[in-house]
């Protein structure tokens, strides 16, 4: 009995000690929303700066709903854990920040807190959006005030038992978000401290390029080496190493071109980057995207050796299907030879987006087709057709087993079930 | 020996005169197949669109992916905006589009609808005779007690559509009628406010909707199937209906 109680008692106390411990990692560098805040109106100077931080942060392409208007939310994004449907950033007094201050605003940024106080679930990236400035802040701040309001109730999110809860919020913080504006680093240069607070920062790069774990956390840090996007069954190439994405061989300039125009001589972007480029990207200075070229380029890389070659099948029936295939639906625009045609259709031969391990892209892009971005640089892509009415789950993986072993690339093969489980995932 | 030298001549002859034909044949088959050489152009940019919806945007043999050739800019235009902006339903159209600008989207509505390409004839129709009569009637007259307008009010009196906004409604099959009309009923097809379509379909009943397209879908085109360039004249008694349509994008900036 005595035993019993002395255990209770302990496990009381150890409860009220996590709870203190989670309750103080959530407020850490907190937010005084009540201090007295000068109320000069904005000048056009500070509204233009937020207006370009919003597309650097690709603000508005979350918080708009399909064809609806513009920073009034409704967006639902799908996680694992339900959705999460964006709120209202329109200054509507009832239904958007009409009420909020720039210290409300600045802490749902830095500390990812509501006006109210409450936990905001990180589908708003606040992990990334922490390291923004507080000036920059105010200039998004009255950015946000300036558009004109939208009445928009915003929607209840519909998330699962326990992910709902504001105490399973707090620990997931707890455990995996901690609040500190980008602090330079006086070794390096201005430039690339720029792209550094860039690409970490609005850039919010780490939320599709960096891993998350089961819990939706990114615990390794900002490596950008790579993740799968939840839900989508795209994946977010590693930007650290050179067998993916990485650029550290790149010309600076061809880096500046693929944020800008969608399109480089090296690789063009397509699936949810060109969503980035078209929205976000192409918008920034070459000063700003130079400067993120700067720091892309000078990652530590993450992998030094080659992945191991792949066993490849030379000869048989299927072998002859495949290259049967390739050229009756691929070589047209990608050439007999994967050499692809310059400005209009990607090389194969020697492309990583072809032969990276992992090959949910190449699935993707191969079902559902997909352009390039729309840019003023690029301003007429041209287009990849879907295939996913043509081509079955076993001939699709012939000819994507094709491409990724022939005209010199030596990367696994793919097999129907892996077209199968994209397929699937896609509702195709 | 001599009908064994007849066959040799007979052999001889299919040698001289067949077999350079066979392979004439042959080589003109093959480059009739081989792909047609990469070029620099809008027809190129849009076999994204043409791998679905038929070469030359003719119409897929399934009878889901409806002809483009030949149908009003205005109208493709706003089909396009209508998948990328929610009004119209499939995640495939919509995916594909999503990246791209409106000066864009316009220039392959525009690409589309200046194609002059032939109709396939219509299939007979195998519906009841007094289903066609009905049909033709909502299509020709309208049914003013329902305050129903006739299809050719807006869709122009050949019905081939009105420039720039108002599709035909010859050369589409049934099925793709049926269900375009179905799913405005249903209201997972829109269009820009004022949604005028949906004010027409919500009157128009199941039977009304499958008497209309099978007996649309049964008349053969006319000479020339270009859309009018402007309205017919109002039937006496009939009101003007005022449909949304989409502005067409002001400068070619790459912008959404």
């Amino acid at each position: 009995m005595k035993k019993t109680l002395k255990f209770l008692l302990a496990l009381v106390v150890l409860a009220v000690g996590a709870t203190a411990l989670v309750w103080a990692l959530n407020v850490r560098d907190e937010v005084d929303v009540k201090a007295p805040v000068a109320n000069a109106a904005p000048s056009d100077g500070l509204i233009a700066r937020g207006a370009y931080l919003a597309r650097a942060g690709n603000c508005q392409t979350c918080h708009t709903a399909q064809g609806g208007q513009a920073f009034a939310g409704g967006r639902g994004i799908a996680t694992p854990f339900g959705t999460v449907f964006t709120s209202n950033l329109t200054p509507d007094d009832k239904t958007g920040l009409g009420g909020w201050s720039a210290a409300h605003f600045w802490r749902a940024m830095h500390n990812g807190r509501s006006k109210d106080g409450r936990l905001l679930y990180p589908a708003f990236p606040y992990t990334s959006y922490t390291q923004v400035t507080r000036e920059d802040s105010d200039a998004l701040y009255a950015y946000l005030r300036s558009l004109p309001p939208v009445a928009a109730p915003n929607l209840p999110h519909a998330l699962r038992f326990p992910y709902q809860s504001q105490a399973a919020l707090a620990v997931w913080r707890a455990l995996f978000f901690s609040p500190g504006v980008y602090e330079p680093d006086s070794a390096r240069s201005a430039e690339w401290n720029r792209g550094a607070y860039l690409v970490k920062g609005l850039g919010h790069c780490a939320a599709c390029h960096t891993a998350r774990n089961a819990l939706g956390g990114s615990d390794q840090g900002l490596d950008l080496a790579g993740g799968l996007i939840p839900m989508q069954n795209w994946y977010a190439p590693s930007l650290a190493s050179p067998y993916e994405a990485g650029v550290g061989d790149w010309d600076k300039q061809h880096i500046v071109s693929l944020l800008k125009n969608g399109v480089s001589p090296r690789a063009s972007v397509t699936g949810p980057m060109a969503e980035v480029v078209q929205r976000s990207t192409q918008y920034l200075s070459d000063a700003d995207l130079g400067a993120m070229a700067q720091f892309l380029k000078e990652l530590p890389p993450s992998h030094t050796a080659p992945p191991e070659p792949a066993a490849i099948k030379t000869q048989g029936e299927s072998v002859e299907r495949a290259a049967k295939l390739y050229e009756q639906h691929c070589a047209q625009c990608h050439g007999a030879k994967g050499e692809g045609i310059a400005n209009a259709y990607p090389a194969l031969a020697g492309n990583r987006a072809v032969t990276m391990g992992q090959a949910s892209n190449l699935v993707q892009i191969v079902l559902n087709g997909g352009y390039a971005p729309a840019t003023e640089g690029n301003p007429r892509p041209f287009g990849m057709p879907p295939f996913v009415l043509v081509l079955n789950d076993a001939d699709m993986g012939l000819v994507l087993t094709h491409i990724r072993q022939s005209w010199g690339n030596r990367a696994s093969e793919i097999t129907p079930l892996e077209v199968n489980r994209i397929r699937a995932s896609t509702g195709r | 020996m001599h009908e064994t030298c007849s066959g040799y001549s007979w052999l001889r002859a299919l040698a001289r005169h067949a077999l350079p034909a066979a392979l004439a044949w042959a080589a003109a088959g093959a480059a009739v197949a081989a792909p047609p050489p990469f070029e620099d152009s809008i027809a190129q940019r849009a076999m994204a669109c043409t791998a679905c919806h038929g070469p030359q945007g003719r119409a897929a043999p399934d009878g889901y992916y409806p002809r483009l050739a030949g149908k009003p800019a205005g109208y493709l235009y706003n089909q396009l905006l209508n998948f990328r902006d929610g009004r119209r339903h499939y995640g495939l159209m919509t995916q594909l589009i999503e990246p791209l600008s409106d000066a864009y989207l316009m220039e392959i509505a525009t690409y589309f609808s200046q194609l002059e390409v032939p109709y396939p004839a219509p299939l007979p129709a195998a519906t009841a005779p007094e289903v066609l009569r009905h049909g033709r009637q909502l299509v020709l007259e309208g049914d003013a007690a329902r305050q129903l307008p006739a299809c050719v009010q807006c869709h122009g009196q050949a019905m081939t559509g009105v420039a720039p906004g108002i599709p035909g409604l010859l050369g589409l099959p049934r099925d793709y009628l049926n269900a375009q009309l179905g799913a405005w009923k249903a209201g997972q097809r829109r269009a820009h406010a004022p949604d005028c379509m949906k004010e027409v379909v919500a009157r128009l009943t199941l039977e009304d909707i499958n008497a209309v397209a099978s007996w649309a879908a049964a008349q053969p085109l006319p000479a020339s199937t270009k859309p009018a360039s402007s309205l017919p004249p109002l039937p006496s008694g009939a009101s003007a209906i005022t449909c949304g349509s989409a502005t067409p994008p002001a400068s070619t900036k790459a912008q959404k």
